[in-house]
């Protein structure tokens, strides 16, 4: 029992690789000379078996604690001081030693992906290898869903939490499987409200949102692709029924550019809902209507003007003019960090209809308004309990 | 008594590889392939009569040869071939409605085959993600290939109408890949520095050549009238597509690429064509639903599988010079 004790004490001394070409104590022979183990002896003995680890067996990490981590580092600082002076003479400086690298580089890796650090760096690597070497499936809407999850769901998370602190509430009206056509206002002049909302679904009901966008996203370069790989399809009855029918969660803001690009003055007031297509094609499919109200989204971008001749020049609907932007720049593309409440409403089952109503056009109006209605109701009750904009 | 099938632009290589292949069908007694000029290749039993679609020579030989089946697959996707725009719209829409003359008076035919593609859908970002036979083109064509086709698949449809007793198949193929095909699509995968267009990242779908024979046999041996989507199973983006075929890509706008595009057809180093830019750009998919309940016919390879077939010949292609200096080493 003493012996081993005292072999662990003996282990505990860390020389610095780097001691310019002299054999440092413990490097040479087996058995370190007296005064190192006078040296160890001196030392408390509890953090001392940590810094052995990195060294030798970084397979294991020894605690994740950041306190411990703390402690290792001190404890390595300490036992390079007395190793490194013997061999100033010989090297003046060796810079940092690569024990103090690799416990550095341990400690960083532990900091990102936490404990089982070393599984999730390899499912890490393994992921880099095959995006570079194209062994990945898309769906046959392009949707990319290792990507989506492991990156797009990833970066948007923190503005979701952090900056807008998104509330989420009526997520019992997601039906676990299943088709069913998630129907939500639209505003914010650049639809983060859409972002938000597949995120909320893809965390809280554990489902991937599909949304429809409208065919300007799918002309410009960068945006596609990426909207692509994120589930999105064109806003258009084929693709809207064949993933209804395809068992998906399909998300419409039928609102469209009248939505989403309506000024700061309009704000919380529902514009004309389409031809109500999104209707006729939850009929033909049977799936229910969940209406959700999205409060927060109008604040983060305050639209105050309109630049209609430079927009009709570049072929988009509008260019916003907020009181940061265009004047501050790329500064004034930060959104304002509103309060954000996304409500799902109780579900308009349309089941009940069949297929042959859904050519009655007096029957999608009388759907769509009831759709319309809910959402704008919901609004104005959530903005009552909502208090104060960046509260 | 078997059938004796026609076969159109024979002297192409996938015209004569599938003149060959119905040759060696049981149920089929003969074959007879037709072209201007002779196939460079091995046609075995196959026996070719020069004529031209384009006169009303043809009549006289369908009549002659009491051909039953007619298979028409001489539509020729670039004006390089040819010998520019002009004999490329003569040979495909001229040639066409002879054909489809011929066939209406003679007595013998009872069935058409028409080899079409799916181009004819067009590439925009108005699309659809996935074109049923059903739909047609959200833009329609204004030039050069997918022009010819839709003209064609027209004419097709008018001669189905006037002929209710022949059984007219139409197979739009998607693209069509494999080893032997030299298409304008499989030269820009062939480049050794791949253009693309920045910012989109098209969705592709294949058909394996053997798919390609085997489709167009199937067709041809049997009653299915109607019109059908061919194409392997899943889709493949450029991204991937390239990131598996392992060749660099240079992305630049979409300006930039179509005046390589243009550059590099004038100096007659690839037949890249505007709707092919429009391809590369939006892409397209198509719904192959009817193909397998109505056709009956079913794939042997997915459009991945399809691909990778596509790559190992690219990479073999690639280590040629070193096996030949190998080989000469060693002798």
């Amino acid at each position: 029992m003493p012996d081993e004790a005292r072999s662990s004490q003996e282990d505990a001394v860390v020389i610095p690789i780097g001691t310019g070409g002299r054999p440092g104590r413990g490097t040479g022979s087996a058995r370190p000379s007296s005064a190192a183990r006078n040296l160890s002896a001196a030392r408390k003995p509890a953090p001392t078996p940590a810094p052995k680890r990195p060294r030798k067996k970084p397979s294991k990490p020894a605690e994740p604690s950041p306190a411990a981590r703390a402690r290792v580092d001190e404890s390595t600082t300490e036992t390079s001081g007395p190793a490194a002076a013997p061999t100033s003479t010989g090297a003046p400086t060796a810079g940092i030693p690569v024990g103090d690298w690799l416990a550095a580089l341990q400690g960083a890796a532990e900091e990102i992906f936490g404990d089982d650090w070393e599984r999730r760096a390899a499912e890490l690597m393994a992921f880099a290898r095959r995006r570079l070497e194209g062994d990945y499936e898309v769906d046959d809407y392009g949707f990319d869903r290792e990507l989506t999850e492991r990156f797009f769901m990833a970066a948007l998370r923190p503005i979701a939490e952090k900056w807008f602190r998104l509330e989420v509430r009526g997520l019992e009206n997601i039906p676990a499987e299943g088709g069913a056509l998630v129907v939500s206002n639209h505003s914010g002049t650049i639809p983060l409200d859409g972002l938000m909302t597949m995120l909320a679904v893809h965390d809280h009901a554990h489902r991937f949102l599909r949304p429809l966008g409208a065919d300007l996203v799918f002309q410009m370069p960068v945006v596609s692709s990426l909207a692509r790989k994120g589930g999105a399809t064109l806003a258009c009855v084929e693709d809207a029924e064949r993933l209804l029918s395809g068992g998906e969660l399909v998300g419409v803001w039928p609102e469209g550019f009248k939505g989403i690009g309506k000024p700061f003055s309009e704000r919380y007031k529902l514009q004309r809902f389409g031809r109500g297509g999104f209707v006729s094609a939850a009929l033909r499919t049977g799936v229910p209507i969940i209406p959700l109200s999205v409060v927060g989204a109008e604040e983060i971008y305050p639209l105050v003007g309109n630049m209609p001749s430079l927009a009709r020049l570049l072929g988009v609907p509008y260019i916003p003019i907020t009181p940061f932007f265009p004047w501050l720049g790329p500064l004034g593309m930060v959104p304002l960090p509103s309060k954000w409440i996304l409500e799902f409403g109780e579900p308009i089952r349309t089941d009940a209809y069949d297929a042959g109503e859904a050519e009655d056009p007096m029957l999608i109006f009388n759907v769509t308004d009831q759709v319309r209605e809910t959402i704008q109701h919901t609004l104005f009750d959530l903005l009552r309990d909502r208090g104060g904009v960046f509260s | 008594m078997g059938r004796v099938v026609l076969v159109t632009g024979i002297s192409r290589d996938i015209g004569r590889r599938f003149a060959r292949a119905a040759a060696g069908d049981p149920s089929i007694d003969r074959v007879i392939g037709v072209d201007v000029v002779p196939p460079r290749g091995d046609i075995g039993d196959v026996s070719f009569v020069r004529a031209d679609i384009r006169n009303p020579v043809i009549a006289k030989v369908i009549a002659k040869e009491d051909v039953d089946t007619v298979v028409h697959m001489s539509v020729i996707a670039t004006p390089g071939s040819a010998g520019g725009r002009g004999t490329m719209k003569e040979l495909n829409v001229i040639g066409s409605m002879q054909l489809l003359a011929a066939c209406q008076k003679s007595t013998t035919v009872d069935r058409l085959v028409v080899k079409s593609t799916t181009t004819v859908y067009g590439s925009s970002p108005r699309d659809p993600a996935m074109f049923t036979e059903d739909m047609g083109p959200k833009r329609l064509p204004s030039s050069g290939y997918a022009k010819d086709v839709y003209e064609i698949e027209g004419y097709v449809r008018g001669f189905a109408r006037r002929r209710p007793d022949v059984d007219v198949t139409m197979i739009r193929a998607a693209n069509v890949i494999g080893p032997h095909v030299s298409s304008p699509l499989s030269n820009y995968f062939r480049l050794p520095v791949i253009p693309r267009v920045l910012g989109f990242d098209p969705r592709l779908q294949f058909l394996h050549e053997d798919d390609l024979m085997r489709v167009l046999t199937h067709a041809a041996t049997r009653a299915v009238p109607g019109t059908f989507n061919v194409a392997g199973d899943g889709l493949l983006t450029l991204a991937q597509a390239v990131r598996r075929l392992g060749t660099p890509t240079v992305a630049m706008p979409r300006f930039a690429v179509g005046r390589l595009g243009a550059t590099m057809r004038q100096a007659r180093l690839s037949d890249f064509s505007p709707e092919q830019l429009g391809f590369l750009t939006y892409g397209r998919g198509v719904d192959t639903t009817r193909m397998r309940t109505q056709l009956g016919f079913e794939p042997s390879y997915t459009t991945a599988e399809a691909f990778a077939d596509f790559c190992r010949s690219v990479r073999a292609d690639a280590h040629a010079p070193e096996r030949v200096r190998e080989g000469v080493v060693r002798a």
